[in-house]
């Protein structure tokens, strides 16, 4: 495999260099970078690892690293998960306030832990600390439930004081959404898995609309919902396909839909197929984004998809 | 009514499914088995995943139906709290 860390890649502009991503051989991994500057969100980093912890630290080449803001990857932890010395010295600043490096989640406690422990670090307001600890529970949970990846979910955030803004990156590498939803639905491709999985009421583990007793098939759906609502980015990576809910502009009330293909999105096909699962959000931590709204809202899409859904499977008696 | 002090059990971060399933498994059932009617108290939880929620209750509506909500209460929940539990309320009784 080989991968290059680009100039820039965020959600927005991410496509290139997912397309960049070379999986031929799935046997060795190698890592170079831009040597001017480099700066990518943090699901660019758990993709790296995720990769880097399936294959082993001796199978693992990565160029010395050149650009200016090489010491940003030794602070969050890329080389030391890849167990790789990358010979960059740093003064450790303090993560407070500002990040949460790699971390491999495996199990649900180590999931309590970091949420009552590591979130707290971020220093934020309680109300803003609110959907972070949300999402990362959801997502976590997922990789749990659904992945069988026996690496975990790896996962890492960067807040962005200037924006109020936190971009959160978590990656697996299990079964992928189109291998967990045909469990319970024939899906033919894996933009159709993923946007079947964003359906509320719908979970790879039943075909029953709503779930089953532990499985709502909900998480998802709330995500997304979390970053439209801020009018924010978020995407899905699974096999060749990519789902990118795009921002909604300042001047467009935001709806909530049940269904994904009524969001403002962008849909990739034809990607490098990455084996698992990534999922990248950013969220403005905006006072005003109150989660009790955003509630409101989910309430009302999910009442108006189930309905949707109902009409859909409701046939009429007939009289012959 | 048998009441349930959430807190102890879940933190003021409801979100492990795991502790949901056991209060729903060894706690509710066996209660509601028993005839008693319950109250769950969340006085002190400010916050709780759709998926605990989901978890710690859907499956009373699948076993005793929509009168579950006759026989279970929630008490001291904040507004978010009860627009969790509105929801999954609605799916449940669709």
């Amino acid at each position: 495999m080989k991968i290059h860390l680009p100039n820039s890649a965020f959600i927005g502009n991410i496509d290139s260099f997912l397309r960049s991503i070379d999986f031929s051989d799935r046997s060795r991994l190698e890592i170079t970078a831009n040597k001017n500057w480099i700066s990518v969100h943090p699901v660019v980093l758990s993709m790296v690892a995720s990769l880097g912890l399936t294959i082993g630290k001796d199978n693992i080449y990565c160029e010395p690293f050149e650009a200016k803001s090489k010491n940003y990857f030794e602070r969050m932890g890329m080389f030391k998960i890849l167990g790789i010395d990358s010979g960059i010295k740093i003064h450790e600043h303090e993560a407070a306030g500002r990040f949460i490096p790699l971390t491999i989640i495996r199990n649900s406690d180590e999931l309590t832990y970091f949420i009552t422990e590591v979130i707290p670090l971020l220093h934020l307001d309680p109300v803003q600390a609110e959907p972070i600890k949300y999402v990362i529970s959801e997502l976590a949970r997922n990789v749990f439930e659904h992945s069988e990846s026996p690496y975990g979910a790896i996962l890492c955030a960067q807040y962005y004081p200037d924006v109020n803004r936190i971009r959160i990156g978590i990656a697996d590498t299990g079964i992928g959404i189109k291998n967990s939803m045909r469990q319970s639905y024939s899906v033919e491709d894996d933009m159709t898995a993923i946007k079947l999985a964003l359906v509320p009421g719908i979970t790879g583990t039943t075909t029953k609309i709503g779930g089953t007793e532990t499985n709502a098939g909900a998480g998802l759906f709330f995500i997304k919902s979390i970053a439209k609502v801020s009018r924010d980015f978020f995407m899905i990576y699974s096999g060749h396909s990519l789902f990118k809910l795009l921002r909604t502009p300042v001047n467009k009330n935001v709806r909530l839909f049940a269904d994904p293909n009524k969001d403002g999105h962008s849909e990739n096909t034809d990607l490098p197929s990455w084996q698992g699962t990534v999922v990248g959000i950013d969220i403005t931590l905006n006072q005003n984004n109150d989660f009790t709204k955003l509630l409101d809202l989910i309430r009302k899409a999910y009442s108006e998809g189930l309905t949707e859904r109902k009409r859909i499977r409701h046939k009429e008696a007939k009289f012959i | 009514m048998t009441e349930i002090i959430l807190l102890p059990k879940t933190g003021n971060f409801a979100e492990n499914k795991d502790i949901a399933r056991n209060i729903r498994l060894n706690e509710l059932i066996p209660m509601l088995e028993n005839g008693e009617d319950i109250i769950l108290n969340f006085k002190g939880v400010e916050a709780a995943t759709q998926s605990f929620i989901h978890a710690l209750i859907s499956d009373l509506f699948r076993k005793y139906g929509n009168s579950i909500l006759d026989r279970i209460s929630f008490k001291d929940c904040n507004e978010k709290i009860r627009k969790i539990i509105s929801i999954v309320t609605d799916y449940m009784q669709e």
